[in-house]
């Protein structure tokens, strides 16, 4: 496993974390961007800090508090959408399958 | 009084009457467009003759008097936000430049039953993500009352075709301020719904749990009916809410004699531009002509809301705009590529703008091991907070005022550059859509020749009595029927 | 080089897709594997279309607890879905819907027979959480071909303890596993549509030690063959390695079928860092004690209490049992016949376990879709009982009703197939055979008994089976007595 390479103890940014962090969401970013992101995210998440001066101690997150519960769907069969046009809207595609390049990292 | 400026009610009156056809008034929209928009430049998409069908198709509905709804035959048009089938659907984006859904939302399928007459789609930031419309992919939206402004965003394109007669309504969609803000800007009505009131199926996901549709238009009454065709359970939204939609249109002309109305302390410190101030305080003024009990309130997580919504937005949008990837849909990179992480890197680094770079990226950062405690459960706990204070205050009052946004609408490009200023306008909107509340954005007044825009803030499921009370302060004042001169 | 006994340590995860009529959150059908046709069971929903939102199959949450109970899991009042973020073509989100902190089930046990040892053992199970199944990739050339019939298909994950210590405990476990699914209907068990996926964390440590060494990790294997092909390649691997002196890399491997070996997957690594968080487009599940107790009344008898009554009640020994409870159906079957039929219960077991299987082997037959009814098989061992026909019919008639399943009755009187017992008849003929064939007739009498079989299957022959070869016996000792 690689090592995060997120410093915890000083909330800025390195140019590091950003490559690291647009691999995590495969985007590529040129050397001179990671400088820029670098500073603005250092600054953004200077900002986010005034958080910690909230005491959260006893409370609940809110996402897990929702007004509402159990909203379920019966196991009934709905038409399927129409193959064709899934297809007419891909990149690429071979027979009724979606085609995509090689994957790197299975043999 | 120009066709393309009629109200909704005003219109579905003289359609009924058979005074005009829908052909008639879709028509003169469509030349309005024609006429207009390439200096404002609210359309991405504009669908001239399936609009001219469809009002054909909704003319002879009208004939035959039965299914007659309040929309039938009404042009309006959506945030390009909305997947619509067989429309291209770009959510301002040039990931999606060329993407035609194959399906529809729900609000767009509901609005379409009803007979209106879609017209095509707005401009927007990318993604929802920005307040001023610059971050759309394709080209600015200028604002109808001043074209070297910003129209607000994120449905900035939407707001400015409402104010400029180039649709007779709009959906929009507000995850922190999108349909406020910019309805502030250009001086008409936003409605950001209780979350889960109106099914969110097939609006491409900015803020799953904040995210709220709704609509835009030119008055109070008009929105209610917007709201009233739209809102309601949706199967396929699984948190849409089941409760009865109320008929709003009916309870209009209740009087508000008696209602309380808080005015939050923290949002009246937190500064705003003093000409937004002086308006809000005239407005106060005509809310207490009114009867209503005017009295100060607290919401003391105030200055919270910014860094909790941002934070909850960063780890949802990193997430929600991973499907674009270039394999199934939409952009996909042109270069050669090797492997199918090389086609997804590159894509995604052509595809996406600048803003959304930044958002998805402190979105992997904050969920990222190890931080997930620090920021994201932070911020839901801080939420919970903010949830808490909004309940309480609705102890105390029945609904809040606040200023839509600290200043009225600024200069094209004056922001760009630093995101966290960009982000500082959004202050007085986002906390509604931590608590999932509705807000109400009216025309309250103009300072050196900007619109003005206040929110009434209600509680969960209220939007009854937002209603109420803007219909009753639009009764008493002339704001809303101010149109922008456009030359 | 000294050698230090080691003992593996392994965990497992078994993917189990769910026998539900739709996807997990979608109403396209589940039952992708009977299709040939790619592409077909899609929706915006489950190919991940720009603003499609799930919403959860009650169905799935439900078999997902009848899992949970058959394994004595606790079974969690709070349900939350997450997302699990990572980039691969078959994940059309680019997250799956998973459960992470909130599963269905937790901290549950089952118990399994060490074959070697024959001694009972316990396997800790950690959790079983629901989350939908990925797209299926194909290999072709450059590129990869995706069908998104499967994707969104709901799939349980059972998580073990690191409790076992030999291959044999972790197929006992995974037979064990798949059999329960199968008798709770939530999975279908057929290997070889990949209902049923494997996962095998591996590390080894020398015997009595308590040092916890690095661990890998097995992934998609489909098969128990692969699953324990590539567990004892894996355990000599490492064991290899220490006995070097090298040691082993926390990683995650895949398995070579073909050359019979595990291997790296690299690029692999970073996609460790998920980043979880709580799916806010479904609502959390909160599944309180009366929903829980409406489908603990739906239990039906699982293996292990199956065996302990059969044993006591059919005087079986536990490893017969076993192989009549291992699958479901089959011990239905049985138990139908014991109950049609008026034959030794020991005799209907021998004849289930021993032809009968054959020929569901034989024609490879889906235990779920026996062609026989029980009360003709119960018939036909009434018949072969009560000796009206012999074994050599019985067989012959047992081919046919699996063909046919006609009438065991309608059969014999059809082809003539009574057993031929009638004494007289059988007295001409064995005189007959013995005097067309005095050479044999000399050397028997001279002492080479080993001829009376050969005279037995001289009747045989010549009654095409029929006779009743404890008469022809009878007759053919005195005949021959008599003839000396």
């Amino acid at each position: 496993m690689v090592i995060s390479p997120i410093d915890t103890a000083t909330p800025s940014i390195s140019t590091d974390t950003v490559r690291y962090i647009a691999y995590l969401i495969r985007l590529k970013i040129l050397d001179e961007e990671t400088k820029v992101f670098s500073q603005q995210f250092s600054q953004i998440i200077e900002y986010f800090q005034l958080l910690n001066e909230i005491d959260t101690r006893e409370v609940p997150p809110a996402n897990e508090n929702c007004p509402m519960n159990n909203v379920f769907r019966d196991d009934q069969v709905l038409p399927s959408m129409s193959r064709e046009e899934f297809l007419n809207n891909l990149p690429q595609h071979e027979g009724y399958y979606v085609k995509v390049p090689l994957i790197f990292d299975d043999r | 009084m120009e066709l393309y400026n009629l109200s909704i009610r005003k219109a579905h009156e003289l359609l009924v009457k058979k005074q005009i056809s829908s052909v008639e008034l879709t028509s003169a929209v469509l030349a309005n467009i024609h006429r207009l928009d390439p200096k404002i430049r609210a359309y991405l998409t504009v669908v001239e003759q399936r609009a001219l069908e469809q009002a054909r198709k909704a003319d002879i509905r009208l004939h035959s008097r039965e299914n007659i709804t309040p929309l039938t035959g009404i042009p309006y048009a959506v945030k390009d936000c909305f997947s619509t089938r067989g429309i291209r659907t770009t959510c301002g984006s040039k990931i999606l430049q060329d993407y035609i859904p194959q399906y529809s939302a729900s609000v767009v399928e509901k609005l379409n039953n009803a007979g209106a007459v879609l017209l095509g789609k707005h401009n927007m930031d990318e993604f929802g993500m920005g307040s001023s419309c610059e971050n759309s992919a394709f080209f600015n939206t200028h604002n109808p009352w001043n074209l070297e402004r910003v129209p607000g965003g994120s449905s900035g394109g939407s707001a400015a075709s409402v104010s400029a007669g180039l649709s007779l309504f709009a959906i929009g969609e507000d995850t922190g301020g999108s349909i406020r803000m910019p309805a502030g800007f250009c001086n008409i009505v936003g409605l950001k719904p209780t979350y889960g009131r109106v099914s969110r199926y097939g609006h491409i996901a900015l803020v799953s749990s904040f995210d709220s549709v709704g609509p835009l238009t030119q008055d109070v009454y008009d929105c209610a009916t917007v709201l009233q065709t739209i809102a309601g359970k949706d199967p396929k939204d699984g948190t849409s809410l089941p409760d009865p939609v109320p008929i709003y249109t009916t309870s209009l002309e209740k009087s508000i004699n008696g209602l309380r109305l808080g005015i939050p302390r923290e949002y009246f410190q937190a500064g705003m531009e003093a000409g937004v101030e002086t308006v809000l305080q005239d407005a106060i003024r005509v809310f207490e002509k009114l009867g209503m009990q005017v009295q100060e309130v607290s919401l003391p997580h105030t200055r919270a809301a910014l860094p909790v919504y941002y934070l909850i937005l960063f780890a949802e949008a990193s997430a929600n705009l991973a499907r674009f990837d270039g394999t199934r849909f939409g952009y996909s990179t042109n270069q050669k590529v090797e492997s199918v992480i090389d086609l997804i890197l590159q894509t995604r680094q052509e595809g996406f703008g600048e803003e959304v770079k930044r958002r998805i990226m402190l979105g992997a950062y904050t969920l990222s091991a190890g931080y997930y405690d620090a920021y994201y459960l932070k911020a839901q706990k801080v939420r919970s907070l903010i949830r808490e204070d909004f309940r309480s205050a609705f102890e105390k009052c029945d609904v809040l005022l606040a200023p839509t946004c600290p200043t009225t609408a600024f200069k094209i490009g004056e922001k760009k550059q630093d995101p966290l200023t960009m982000y500082l306008s959004d202050i007085f909107v986002v906390a509604t859509n931590l608590a999932g509340v509705p807000a109400l954005s009216l025309p309250c007044g103009f300072s050196e020749g900007l619109p003005v825009g206040m929110q009434l803030i209600g509680n969960h499921l209220s939007e009854e009595i937002l209603f109420q009370i803007g219909y009753a302060y639009q009764a008493e004042t002339e704001w809303h029927n101010m149109h922008p001169l456009i030359t | 080089m000294n050698t230090i006994k080691y003992e593996p340590i392994i965990g497992l995860e078994i993917h189990a897709e769910l026998l539900t009529i739709t996807k997990m959150f979608c109403g396209c059908s589940a039952d992708h594997s009977s299709l040939l046709e790619p592409n077909t069971l899609i929706c915006p929903v489950c190919t991940g279309l720009p603003g499609a939102m799930p919403v959860l199959n009650k169905k799935a949450v439900e078999q997902s607890i009848l899992v949970g109970l058959a394994l004595n899991c606790t079974i969690n009042e709070v349900n939350i879905f997450a997302r699990k973020n990572y980039f691969y073509p078959d994940l059309p989100k680019g997250y799956q819907i998973s459960q992470y902190d909130h599963p269905v089930a937790s901290d549950g046990w089952l118990d399994i027979l060490d074959e070697n040892e024959g001694t009972r053992q316990r396997v800790r199970i950690r959790r079983a959480h629901l989350e939908e199944d990925t797209a299926k990739l194909m290999h072709k050339g450059n590129f990869a071909l995706i069908d998104f019939n499967r994707a969104g298909v709901p799939l349980l994950e059972i998580v073990s303890e690191p409790d076992m210590h030999s291959v044999q405990a972790i197929l006992s476990y995974a037979n064990k596993i798949r059999a329960i699914l199968r008798y709770l209907g939530v999975n279908s068990g057929d290997m070889e549509k990949g209902v049923l996926r494997f996962e095998a964390n591996i590390s080894v440590r020398p015997l009595g030690s308590q040092e916890l060494n690095t661990r890998t990790e097995i992934k998609n294997l489909n098969s128990f063959r692969s699953l324990t092909q590539a567990s004892s390649y894996e355990i000599n691997r490492q064991i290899d390695l220490y006995n070097n002196g090298l040691d082993v890399n926390l990683e995650t491997l895949g398995w070579d079928e073909v050359k019979g070996e595990t291997y790296s997957q690299r690029g692999k690594e970073e996609a460790h860092d998920y980043r979880y968080f709580p799916e806010p487009d479904i609502p959390p599940i909160l599944v309180d004690r009366s929903w829980v107790q409406t489908i603990s009344s739906q239990l039906p008898e699982l293996p292990d209490a199956k065996n302990k009554r059969f044993m006591e009640e059919y005087g079986l020994s536990l490893q017969e049992v076993r192989s009549l409870t291992y699958e479901k159906e089959f011990a239905d079957f049985f138990e139908k016949v014991v109950t049609l039929s008026s034959s030794p219960t020991k005799m209907i077991y021998n004849w289930l376990t021993g032809e009968f299987t054959r020929q569901i082997n034989e024609r490879n037959i889906d235990i779920q879709k026996i062609p026989v009814t029980p009360e003709n098989f119960a018939q036909l061992l009434d018949l072969f009982s009560s000796r009206v026909i012999n074994d050599f019919t019985a067989k012959e008639i047992l081919v046919e009703i699996f063909i046919s399943n006609k009438n065991v009755r309608d059969i014999i009187s059809e082809k003539g197939l009574l057993q031929i017992s009638d004494e007289n008849y059988l007295t001409d003929l064995i005189n007959r055979i013995l005097s067309e064939n005095p050479d044999p007739v000399k050397q028997y009498l001279a002492g080479k008994e080993s001829l009376f079989q050969w005279f037995m299957g001289q009747v045989s022959r010549e009654t095409k089976g029929k006779s009743d070869p404890q008469v022809v016996r009878q007759l053919l000792q005195k005949i021959l007595k008599n003839n000396n």
